[in-house]
């Protein structure tokens, strides 16, 4: 594994105080390697936006260290804090872009702000505009702008100080979804390209599953799972997992199976010959509750809730048919 | 008619012309030294807020209460009620002199407040990405808060230069010059309504022409509509 670049220790994070408190982040603990994509999902509410804000101290947390890039930030003061902030690039929900000043002197503000001159700070402010695709439109003012371009302008500003982490803000939620696409293929490129670590927010498991390679799962202020995307995918161990993986949540309730499995397709073999070698080789009839494949990162993963028969002998013959499966992983879903 | 307009204007026309540049003169002079004045308490008052970019709650309040008391004073009676504090500054307490410094006094408070509504309207997320990236709070103020809410500061000048105006008319009474001096004395004391509606004609023609100017600039100036 690689490096860290990103070490959230022990944070939390309460606003108020007294019986008002609200505590947004509970002692969450995670780490982010260098040159990643890294997302972090939770149903809003969860606190995902004020961690990634104490990523950069915007918001300071109540307890707790946050080391990026090798700097303690919750130990620096005000003036090495700033300096600090100028490597990790930002963008947001609602792009923020400076609305009185065109795209290309959106790109070079922060270079302005480091006292970086005037002809250089064009020069890269054009090559970044060119590299987001939006080299023909320099002069244009944001209000000119679709909400597309606009975020690729603010991609362009975060990365114009050659930051080594760029954090992202629930960065597509204002977007439809073709636009989203195009700038979770825009973020990938620049991962790959800059080798640029890149912190995604989002309630969407549909940005995890198109550009992490890894992730976390935020609820209620904790951390309730975090691995490689394809685990948390094939595998999901928590309620909240669960829900995020399978958003249409299969009600098991309704299922009229007494026992149900969820297998995982880790390789590239297909559901049917399995299932059908399931009936003949062991005699057993299995009921498919629902099927689903995902395509992550390049990989196609393929998961299937099965409702083994009501025999619990023939149930146990299936599962551990199941289990001697190569490429397969085999959970047996708690029902109530 | 012609004859009655061009009797008018030989015998009062000097006068006119004279109470129009007094009025200029003390517009334009007071509105310069009020912005020096209230432009940078506005900018205090919303960079020291508790969710300010450098909250500081005591100059917050301060700066607050200075405001409030120098704008629940009347005009008139801030302008007797200071009349040493004008000798001291300009070494009179009349003429278009004497009313710069109660103009200024009286219109840096107000003005301060129209600043403080112009930069609170600035997006708190631009604020914020402009911390992301570590600028400075001064760096802030001048490159964030005062270009963004560049349009609405302008509206709010031409607020400030008609209130301004509207005040010069007022410092007649202690006998300023300019137009609402001339006011007073041809059209009230002396009895002349020709010269006391001329006057009143004029400084509706003025304000409005204040007010179509400013709103144009600010409507050039502004980026958002295009």
């Amino acid at each position: 594994m690689g490096q860290p670049i990103i070490e959230i220790q022990d944070v939390s994070k309460t606003f108020g105080a007294g019986g008002g408190a609200v505590h947004a982040l509970e002692h969450v603990s995670l780490t982010v390697e260098r040159g990643e994509i890294f997302g972090i999902i939770g149903l809003s509410g969860a606190g995902k936006s004020t961690l990634v804000r104490c990523m950069n101290l915007l918001e300071r947390p109540t307890e707790g260290r946050v080391i990026v890039d090798g700097r303690e930030l919750t130990a620096l003061r005000k003036q090495e804090l700033r300096q600090a902030r100028r490597s990790i690039g930002m963008i947001f929900q609602s792009f923020n872009l400076l609305m009185q000043r065109t795209a290309l002197d959106n790109v070079t503000f922060p270079l302005e702000l480091v006292g970086v001159s005037r002809d250089e700070a064009r020069k890269k402010g054009r090559q970044l505009l060119e590299t987001v695709g939006l080299g023909d439109r320099a002069d244009a003012y944001p209000a000119q702008l679709s909400g597309g371009q606009k975020q690729r302008v603010a991609i362009a500003r975060a990365l114009a100080t050659d930051p080594a982490v760029l954090l992202c803000d629930e960065a597509t939620s204002a977007l439809d979804p073709t636009t989203t696409l195009s700038i979770l293929e825009l973020l990938k490129e620049l991962n790959r390209k800059l080798g640029v670590t890149v912190v995604i927010i989002t309630h969407e498991m549909k940005v995890v599953e198109r550009i992490c390679h890894s992730v976390a799962i935020l609820s209620g202020g904790v951390v309730a799972e975090q691995g490689r995307v394809e685990d948390i995918f094939t595998n999901p161990r928590t309620e909240i997992g669960r829900q995020l993986v399978y958003p249409d949540g299969v009600r098991l309730d309704e299922l009229m199976a007494s026992r149900v499995v969820r297998i995982a397709f880790t390789g590239g073999s297909s559901y049917e010959p399995l299932i059908a070698s399931l009936v003949m080789d062991c005699g057993v009839k299995v009921n498919i509750l629902g099927a689903d494949t995902r395509d992550i990162d390049g990989k196609a993963f393929g998961t299937m809730l099965l409702g083994l028969p009501e025999d619990p002998a023939e149930a146990a013959r299936a599962v551990k048919y199941l289990q001697s499966q190569p490429n397969l992983t085999v959970e047996e879903v708690p029902q109530k | 008619m012609m004859e009655a307009i061009s009797g008018f204007w030989a015998q009062y026309g000097d006068i006119l012309l004279d109470g129009l540049a007094d009025t200029g003169v003390m517009v334009g002079v007071s509105t310069v030294f009020a912005y020096l004045l209230g432009l940078p308490l506005g900018v205090l008052l919303v960079v020291t807020r508790p969710d300010g970019i450098t909250p500081n709650r005591w100059v917050n309040r301060i700066i607050g209460w200075i405001i409030n008391i120098g704008r629940s004073i009347p005009f008139l009676i801030l302008m007797v009620a200071i009349m040493g504090f004008t000798e001291l500054i300009v070494g009179t307490k009349i003429g278009v002199r004497g009313a710069i410094v109660p103009l200024v006094v009286s219109a840096a408070p107000f003005i301060a407040r129209m600043v403080e509504t112009s930069l609170t309207e600035v997006d708190a997320g631009v604020v914020e990405a402009a911390q992301s990236m570590g600028a400075t709070p001064w760096q802030i103020v001048w490159k964030v808060y005062l270009p963004e809410a560049k349009p609405s500061l302008i509206l709010g000048a031409s607020i400030s230069i008609i209130t301004i105006l509207a005040y010069t008319a007022i410092a007649g009474a202690v006998g300023s010059g300019g137009l609402g001096d001339l006011a007073l004395r041809y059209g009230y004391q002396r009895d002349v309504p020709s010269m006391l509606w001329t006057t009143v004609v004029l400084i509706v023609v003025i304000v409005q022409i204040i007010q179509t100017v400013f709103s144009w600039l600010a409507r050039k100036l502004d980026k958002r509509l295009r």
